[in-house]
């Protein structure tokens, strides 16, 4: 397999088309006050055709789904069908104001509560808010909710339980909600210590956070009796549904014991992650803590829905009631699949998971125990050892073979992690060449690894040096005397230079 | 077949064995909901169902008050749907993510530009958790409990604001407004200013579209104080960056840049800061850099202030963002240009004073409520319950104002009319012809 990304010099946008004057003309008979009046705007007149090609020839120097397998563990990059694109670009879902009376936006309100109806039916939950942006957006929400529920008890419960492999927005989230963070290790199998979890828990526990299977892919089988335990001291259960896509139809949240948890839309209902966003992160919860969602809730009345205000609710965690339009692409999906496909993606995301595993260890050293669920977690430590190659190293090596690279490093607990999230819509033949590739570099030479990638738009990219730099705008670049202006002084050249016979190929 | 192949290899039966770690007691049988569709019947469906909606697409809108209703340039569309853009992860592997990068970089250099802020993320989820984050930011900057907020401010940023900032059990305070002109009470901020005082919040344009001339004024008064500026970064073409006048952290609502209004999501958080506070910014910041051979390249940066790394201690919990609708506010800004972002700024007040002009000719409704300069959105005082005139012009084909009992109680019989380049003349005679027919 040869794989060779496009290279092209593209000028930074900023700096294409009519400088012109950035002077701005002062206008007649203009209503703006004369202190608050902008006098000068570097922003660059251009062709459409110029933008679009210069947009064109980005994209194409970024690697999505659409391009070849996408392994991030913990990320579930399964395919993002097509007719989720049309569907969340119809005018009924764009051009929607969120302020219309309800009677202007029944549609939407339908297409809402019944996400929120077919979300709990998934997930064993008594009531949905479709709020949150976010994975860790939903986090924070049921940190919030759990908060109001402590205190309308008069509780004072300060501390959350997270173990050591906890995805990081779990404590972030915990922390930001007010809570100290109490970290618990794991076992000898790579599930939650249980004794840990005993000595940890007190009458200060609000909550333990928890996903699983665990990002181990681990199934928490104790999950029983840490439910138990923690409910036992008053406390409450946290799902982080960012690793639903390994149980739905064979177990749920709800049924585990859990009385709050979120839902990442963007991986187990196939919405798109837009190179970083947007995403959608609803939050479940049982129904003793139903008052306590954000407001609005969607109420069906007479045949008719509303926006409803609690009195106890927690309010708002962002503007009006969330992403819509990726509301609108998880529905059809989660409408397209049923429960029957729903439950055949969860047994087929855990079988390629193994099959995968399964032909890269004993290769790959993985620590705890074999059966996994969705995704795994293997070690580079003795590739390492031995010939000095990183699951950095790894990762980047595999860029040049058209393959996205797994998550590294972390879980934190596993040394030279490399966590592999296959997804359900792979088939045997792309598990089979990434794997054959995955052995195939063990055996390289180690300095060709470690120099790598050679096929993608730049070589190995300086982190260290963006970080001393600190170049985050044009407008810094522009005042800042250099070295980033010797490289882009020099990048300018290269683009004059090679304007007319470059390749675009190593 | 495959996947008896799949079976075989594992040496299992049956891909139940997969699961025999999930113990009986919390297994369960079935998923309850409907059995799967065909692609055609959940296009219909899903079709079927929106189409009880009222679009702006088909109906006159007049509503803003943090969301419009704007013209999308079709290439802004075809950009975004690059299907490589799309359906592209965060750029942890900066190697092969060089055009998600530089779009990233382009935001961020067009937000820097159009605020002064050198500094800028690359999105949060919107305005609302933006001030959130902003207010909690100024405590980590000066460990002050305090901040201060407009009276005048859309309710759901107020509330989510007091959300964002229960952690850290901040007090939010608001300060008053010149009810004459709709401008800030500059008094009533000295009196409420002290030491504990971390931020202070202002927006221009502010809720109701005024253009606070103080807004120059209001650094001096604030000593040591944080200023965080709210802004419509479409106003911005025509107005100072707000860096000029001091602000330490700008936020603001990106949505008007080339994003739909998606009945309110997803939108597009703006924030920037001065380049010395770039450390306790929250959210995934792309920054210039080299790559081995010493050619350009981007990459995130500053990730160690972020929840991966920094876990419990982490600027903010954020991870994903909305980095999509900020490739589409940079593709905008490209294709709209410096001249093309006045010309609709420049259009957009044109618009509104005449809507205006024609709403104040309305038997019982009074417009010139406010005496300040005003951006694109103004409210009027109705002879009838504002909440019911929403209906009767939605009956009539008309998506009306915004009704501000909620956000702003001593104006509840008022309506927030904004205007936008969409806006027709025939519009605004439609708007004139009904509300005459009902008042």
């Amino acid at each position: 397999m040869s794989y060779r990304q496009a290279r092209y010099d593209v000028e930074l946008i900023q700096k294409m088309g009519d400088k012109g004057d950035v002077i701005l003309p002062l206008p007649e008979d203009d209503e703006i006050p004369s202190e608050l009046r902008r006098t000068s705007l570097d922003i660059p007149n251009l062709r459409e055709n110029e933008v679009v090609r210069h947009y064109t020839n980005l994209s194409q120097m970024n690697f999505g789904i659409d391009n070849g397998f996408y392994p991030l563990g913990s990320c579930t990059m399964k395919y993002n069908p097509k007719y989720a694109d049309i569907l969340s670009s119809l005018p009924t879902v764009t051009d929607i104001h969120p302020c219309q009376d309800e009677e202007g936006v029944q549609g939407s309100l339908q297409l809402m509560y019944e996400l929120e109806k077919s979300l709990a039916a998934i997930s064993g939950m008594d009531a949905i808010s479709l709020q949150p942006a976010a994975g860790a957006h939903g986090e924070f929400t049921g940190m919030l909710i759990i908060k109001a529920y402590h205190e309308g008890l008069g509780e004072l419960r300060k501390e959350v339980i997270v173990p050591d492999t906890a995805h990081g927005t779990n404590p972030a989230s915990a922390a930001m909600a007010g809570f100290e963070v109490v970290e618990i290790p794991s076992n000898e199998d790579g599930r939650v210590d249980l004794s840990a979890l005993e000595a940890a828990i007190s009458p200060r526990t609000a909550a333990l956070m928890l996903t699983n299977p665990n990002t181990l892919g681990i199934f928490e089988k104790d999950i029983v009796k840490m439910a138990e335990i923690v409910h036992d001291a008053g406390g409450l259960l946290y799902y982080d549904g960012a690793n639903l896509n390994a149980v739905m139809g064979r177990t749920n949240p709800g049924v585990m014991g859990f009385d709050v948890m979120h839902f990442n839309l963007h991986k187990t209902f196939a919405t798109p992650h837009g190179g970083g966003g947007p995403g959608a992160g609803p939050v479940g919860v049982k129904a003793f803590l139903e008052p306590f969602l954000p407001a609005p809730r969607i109420t069906l009345k007479n045949g008719t829905y509303h926006l409803t205000y609690d009195a106890k609710s927690i309010g708002k965690v962002r503007s009006f009631y969330g992403n819509f339009a990726v509301l609108v692409r998880a529905y059809a999906y989660i409408l397209k699949c049923g429960s029957d496909g729903l439950k055949k993606v969860s047994d087929k995301a855990v079988l390629n998971s193994n099959y995968l595993c399964n032909k890269l260890v004993p290769s790959y050293d993985m620590p705890f125990k074999k059966l996994r669920k969705h995704e795994f977690v293997i070690s580079a430590k003795r590739l390492k050892e031995e010939r000095d190659i990183t699951a950095m190293d790894i990762s980047k090596r595999l860029l040049d073979y058209g393959m996205m690279a797994p998550t590294v490093y972390f879980p934190s607990l596993v040394e030279e992690a490399l966590m592999i999230e296959p997804t359900e819509t792979e088939s045997i033949e792309t598990l089979d060449q990434f794997a054959d590739i995955m052995l195939s570099i063990m055996a390289e030479d180690p300095d060709l690894v470690k120099n790598s990638p050679y096929n993608t738009s730049v070589r190995r990219v300086d982190e260290v040096h963006a970080a001393r730099e600190l170049i985050l705008s044009y407008l810094r670049l522009k005042r800042h005397l250099g070295d980033m202006q010797e490289i882009e002084e020099k990048h300018d050249v290269a683009n004059n230079l090679m304007s007319d016979d470059y390749t675009g190929t190593e | 077949m495959t996947d008896e192949r799949m079976l075989k290899s594992l040496g299992i039966d049956s891909i139940d064995d997969l699961f025999s770690d999930i113990p009986a007691s919390v297994g369960i049988d079935d998923i309850d909901i409907p059995s799967g569709a065909s692609e055609m019947e959940v296009i219909r469906k899903v079709t079927e169902i929106l189409s009880a909606n009222v679009t702006a697409y088909d109906h006159p809108c007049f509503m803003g008050g943090g969301v419009y209703n704007r013209f999308i340039p079709s290439a802004v569309k075809a950009i975004i749907s690059r299907s490589e853009f799309v359906t592209s992860y965060t750029p942890y592997q900066a190697e092969v993510s060089q055009g998600m990068l530089q779009a990233l970089f382009e935001y961020q250099s067009y937000i820097a530009e159009l605020t002064g802020m050198e500094a800028v993320n690359s999105s949060n989820y919107d305005a609302a958790t933006a001030l959130g984050e902003a207010a909690a930011m100024c405590y980590r900057i000066n460990k002050r409990k305090k901040f201060l907020i407009p009276q005048v401010i859309n309710c759901d940023k107020r509330s989510t604001l007091r959300n964002y900032v229960k952690g850290i059990d901040m007090d939010i305070i608001e300060y008053s407004y010149d009810f004459d002109t709709g401008e800030v009470d500059l008094n009533d901020i000295m009196r409420k200013l002290d030491e504990d005082v971390a931020g202070v919040y202002i927006e221009v344009p502010n809720f109701l579209g005024v253009i606070d001339r103080q807004t120059v004024d209001i650094k001096s008064i604030i000593g040591d104080a944080l200023l965080v500026v709210g802004v419509d970064p479409i106003s911005l073409s025509l107005l100072k960056a707000p860096s000029s006048y001091g602000a330490d952290i700008v936020i603001g609502e990106g949505q008007s840049l080339g994003s739909p209004m998606n009945f309110g999501g997803p939108m597009l958080g703006l924030f920037g800061c001065r380049q010395e506070l770039v450390r306790k910014m929250p959210g995934r910041i792309i920054g210039l850099t080299k790559d081995a051979e010493g050619n350009r390249a981007f990459c995130m940066t500053l990730q160690t202030r972020e929840q991966h790394i920094r876990r419990s201690r982490a600027t903010s919990n954020i991870c994903t963002n909305e980095a999509l609708m900020a490739v589409a506010a940079a593709a905008y800004l490209a294709i709209v240009g410096r001249d093309g972002l006045q010309t609709i700024a420049r259009s957009n007040m044109a618009i509104a004073r005449k809507l205006r002009d024609a709403l104040s000719s309305v038997d019982g409704v009074e417009c010139s409520t406010l005496e300040a300069p005003f951006f694109n959105e103004f409210p009027a005082r109705l002879p009838i319950k504002p909440e019911k005139m929403s209906k009767i012009l939605l009956r009539n084909g008309i998506i009306g104002g915004v009704p501000l009992a909620k956000h702003v109680p001593e104006m509840g019989d008022c309506m927030l009319f904004a205007a936008t380049e969409m806006v027709t003349d025939s519009d605004i005679d439609k708007l004139i012809n009904i509300m005459g027919a009902i008042v």
